[in-house]
């Protein structure tokens, strides 16, 4: 396998510029021609399939739910970055660069980033234009607030809503697009397998969920915005339904896997409660601009925190890190709450949670103001905890959030199987290492609405493609392939429900590859996954038939996939001998516990090459350069 | 504590479906509804019946694909809380609750507790949009929003399509869903150039998908789990009457 990541040469401020010249067009009478499948319906995935269907290209858009406004971008809260300097406070394009570069810990590639933040001020016109209620000011101008990781006000948001409301904007546009004709939108409809014709991607496999039918579909590209592989954990902050399946069975088709050790912690989530646990719950990392985290200065301090006098309080980020206080990046406040925890400093029964305390904040700017900024975050606190937040402070702790690995892809977001284009979460392209707060609703635009439709092109106009069908070999064969997959799911009539395996895996990653990771864990980990895995496909237990709706068969095919995943993770995480961003190795921190990046061995892409079932994948590695932000160690203090 | 759920079980949409009486024991009162009823599904398998289906994916109460009536309550008798969100420290030892589907004509039954509400994306398509192609935008600060008005689209834009609204109407209108819509882009200046076609085309696609009219009963607005309020059928009446005026003028 090689990897061309068709990065552009020259000037950096100019390159998208350029390579949008440079790249081919197909003729407008010739658009209606082609087909293209769309995986996904999310701010990636919807961008993309309203934007190719305005173009004339005819799109057919496949999600799992019942409807494309499910999508999960739906329940980011905070908000989205744009370099618009509109509060005159030094921002620009090139700052957003160098801020989302050095925040992803000097694992991302340049032009990439440069890119997503020139095309950060075409998503808000967009946005607005399409009429997302973004926060205004009273001269009806847009407003700003700072967000976790940045010195300047750049993030435009919709109360704590944001991501819905970008989401509703990108669906009805594709809405539009249904109903003019241009999109033909497959809901509860999952995919389970890639065709590959000729080395090209030319469709995909899916199930219908309602009445189970197995069936294959033909275009000219393929393109997955299916989002990131946090649920393998079990415990995230993720949809129940989000799952890996779609970019997994690509891999195994050939796609290479990039950096699948990169898992974000979010360090503002409700703590874990019981056994019972479905998901958790993410509080926007806004709170850190208005709230103070801390915890008590002495170990198993169990006074309530109103008895806790100011002088008995660690404010830990804001001692540690004078500059950016509570602002630090995500990474960096999780590892801290862990820390706080491990001194036995921890808050609430379990005693992993710390204290997000905006009593400071009442008594600075009035609760009026509070409410106004994050009323319905107060009020979901309130509903799952029981406890309000107006009156004793929030318990928080990290937890798994979002995905910076993903499937490789180059400059064009193309994978390495012509004609398979990776966008949103599920690829790995622009975070590195790390992603920045309000990073993510602004890549899934990017790569939506102004990057994949002109890349889709040029693929389009300068391949030459055969005719296919669905009775094509290679269509077939995904078809019986899917249709085993389920049979045998089925037939095993075991004794142990999906859930409690799912559960153990969870536990199992969450212990070895997750906050903070080192080689004889992960060693373990790599020996106790394939025995977890056989067993449950000894003795899983999936009731019902194939011809219906039958949720505990969905979960079973999603789980069977991360039980595979699961060990390609944790072998990236013990191949990769350094700590950066969200990947924190024990053995690799200063004397003062940061992550210790080594530069000089492991300034590349990881990307996983499938060999065959039981064969260990090739390792191919992408060497990163940086000419315009020299790699040093982060500082935030 | 332990709970009696009396829950609705169907096949398929062809079906005729019955109730069926379950034990809830041990709920932990931090437990979400869903939870609980994740819990009750592994019991029922263990016993080698076939798990309750209910819809759900985010369970934070912002997707809107959950969703069922609580004893003839759409989504519970917690207010401005989505079924996900719903904790069981809201019940009491020995209750018994009766779990069924949204029932309308427009939202068919799937299975269980799971109903189709393609409807509403029908509804969307007919004209809840702005008609803007991706690339032809002119610059954010260029259009000027009065902060009120930008509050007024707010509230009404987070509406999450669950449903409750037409499960709560005697009448299965669509009016609270359809209004929100209206006047999310209706109170903003970007909205304005395709307002008349919109209210036309959405209150007809409504009607098409045979969604009752409202008579203001006001259900609706009280097991909305967004809290969107009844004002919004207001405006899209106005709208409405205007759009048929100067449609014929």
């Amino acid at each position: 396998m090689q990897l061309d990541s068709k990065l552009p040469s020259g000037p950096i401020e100019t390159a998208w510029d350029r390579r949008k010249f440079e790249m081919k067009l197909v003729n407008p009478a010739n658009k209606r021609k082609y087909s293209i499948i769309v995986v996904g319906s999310g701010l990636a995935g919807g961008a993309t399939s309203a934007t190719l269907a305005e173009l004339g290209y005819n799109v057919k858009c496949f999600c799992f739910q019942d409807s494309p406004r499910r999508a999960h971008s739906i329940a980011a809260q905070g908000g989205i970055n744009a370099a618009k300097n509109y509060q005159n406070d030094g921002d620009s394009v090139f700052r957003l660069f160098y801020d989302t570069v050095k925040g992803g810990d000097f694992r991302s590639r340049e032009p990439n980033v440069h890119r997503l933040a020139e095309i950060s001020l075409n998503i808000i016109d967009q946005c607005v234009a399409q009429g997302v209620p973004f926060a205004r000011e009273y001269g009806g101008t847009l407003s700003n607030r700072s967000f976790g990781g940045a010195q300047v006000s750049r993030t435009f948001y919709a109360r704590g809503q944001t991501g819905q409301q970008l989401l509703l904007g990108a669906y009805q546009a594709m809405e539009r697009q249904i109903g003019a004709g241009q999109i033909k939108m497959f809901p509860r409809t999952e995919m389970l397998d890639l065709i590959v014709i000729d080395g090209k991607a030319r469709g995909i496999v899916t199930r219908n969920l309602i009445d189970g039918k197995i069936a294959a579909h033909i275009a000219d590209a393929v393109v997955l915005g299916t989002g990131g592989y946090g649920n393998v954990f079990f415990l995230s902050t993720n949809a129940k339904g989000s799952n890996c399946t779609a970019i997994w069975r690509a891999y195994k088709r050939g796609a290479a896997f990039a950096n699948p050790c990169y898992t974000q912690i979010h360090p503002t989530c409700i703590p874990v409660s019981g056994d019972y646990q479905s998901k958790l719950t993410l509080m926007s990392e806004s709170l850190r601009n208005d709230g103070r985290i801390w915890v008590p200065l002495k170990k198993g301090d169990k006074r309530s925190p109103d008895q806790i006098p100011e002088a008995e309080r660690d404010y830990y980020l804001e001692r540690r890190y004078p500059s950016f206080g509570n602002l630090v990046p995500r990474d960096v406040a999780s590892r801290n709450a862990k820390a706080v925890c491990d001194e036995g400093r921890g808050v609430g029964e379990t005693g992993l949670g710390v204290y997000l305390d905006f009593s400071g904040a009442f008594k600075r700017l009035g609760r009026g103001a509070i409410e106004e900024r994050y009323g319905n975050l107060f009020e979901m606190y309130e509903r799952i905890t029981g406890e309000d937040p107006y009156k004793i402070p929030m318990r928080i702790y990290p937890a798994i959030h979002y995905t910076m690995g993903g499937l490789w892809v180059d400059y064009q977001l193309m994978s390495t199987i012509p004609g398979l284009f990776v966008i949103g979460e599920a690829n790995f392209s622009d975070h590195g290492a790390n992603r920045l707060g309000a990073s993510a609703l602004m890549q899934g635009l990017a790569d939506g609405y102004f990057i994949l439709p002109y890349t889709i092109g040029d693929y389009l106009a300068s391949t030459k493609l055969d005719k296919a069908d669905a009775d094509n070999p290679a269509a077939r064969e995904g078809v019986n392939g899917a249709a085993g997959l389920t049979n045998k799911l089925l037939s095993i009539q075991g004794t142990r429900s999906v859930d409690s395996f799912h559960r153990e895996l969870g536990k199992l990653l969450w212990e070895h590859c997750g906050m903070a990771r080192n080689a004889r864990g992960l060693q373990q980990a790599l020996q106790k996954i394939p025995e977890l895995r056989e067993e449950f496909w000894k003795s899983v237990r999936v009731l019902g038939s194939g011809e219906e709706l039958n949720q505990s068969l969905e979960k079973a095919g999603r789980v069977a996939d991360y039980m595979e995943f699961a060990e390609l993770m944790c072998l990236d995480a013990l191949r990769r001998n350094e700590s950066c961003g969200g990947h924190f190795r024990e053995e690799y921190q200063t004397p003062e516990g940061e992550a210790l990046r080594d530069d000089e061995h492991y300034s590349y892409v990881a990307a996983w090459q499938y060999t065959g079932p039981g064969s260990p994948p090739a390792l191919h590695k992408e060497p990163l350069e940086f000419d315009y932000v020299h790699p040093a160690q982060r500082s935030y203090k | 504590m332990n709970l009696i759920l009396h829950v609705w079980r169907q096949k398929s949409s062809g079906d005729a479906g019955r109730t069926v009486r379950y034990e809830a024991n041990n709920v932990n009162a931090d437990m979400s509804f869903l939870e609980m009823l994740d819990v009750l599904n592994e019991s029922l398998m263990d016993r080698g019946e076939e798990p309750i289906a209910f819809d759900h994916d985010c369970r934070e109460g912002i997707c809107g694909m959950c969703g069922f009536m609580i004893n003839g309550v759409a989504h519970g008798s917690q207010r401005g809380t989505t079924v996900c969100q719903l904790h069981m420290r809201h019940f009491k030892d020995g209750e018994e609750l009766y779990l069924e589907p949204w029932r309308a004509k427009a939202f068919p039954v799937v299975r269980d507790l799971v109903v189709d509400r393609g409807a509403f994306d029908r509804i969307i398509a007919a004209g809840g949009f702005i008609s803007i192609a991706a690339g032809s935008a002119p610059d954010g600060n260029t259009i000027l929003v009065p902060k009120p008005a930008a509050e007024i689209a707010m509230d009404a834009a987070a509406c999450i399509g669950c449903g409750a609204c037409v499960a709560a109407c005697p009448n299965a209108s669509a009016s609270l869903f359809t209004g929100a819509k209206i006047t999310h882009l209706g109170v903003l200046p970007q909205g304005q150039p395709e307002r008349t076609e919109r209210v036309m085309s959405m209150v007809a696609a409504a009607n098409r998908e045979l969604f009752g009219s409202c008579t203001n009963i006001g259900e609706c607005e009280a097991v909305c789990p967004k809290l969107i309020k009844l004002e919004v059928i207001a405006r899209m009446n106005r709208d409405f009457i205007r759009a048929s005026w100067s449609r014929r003028s």
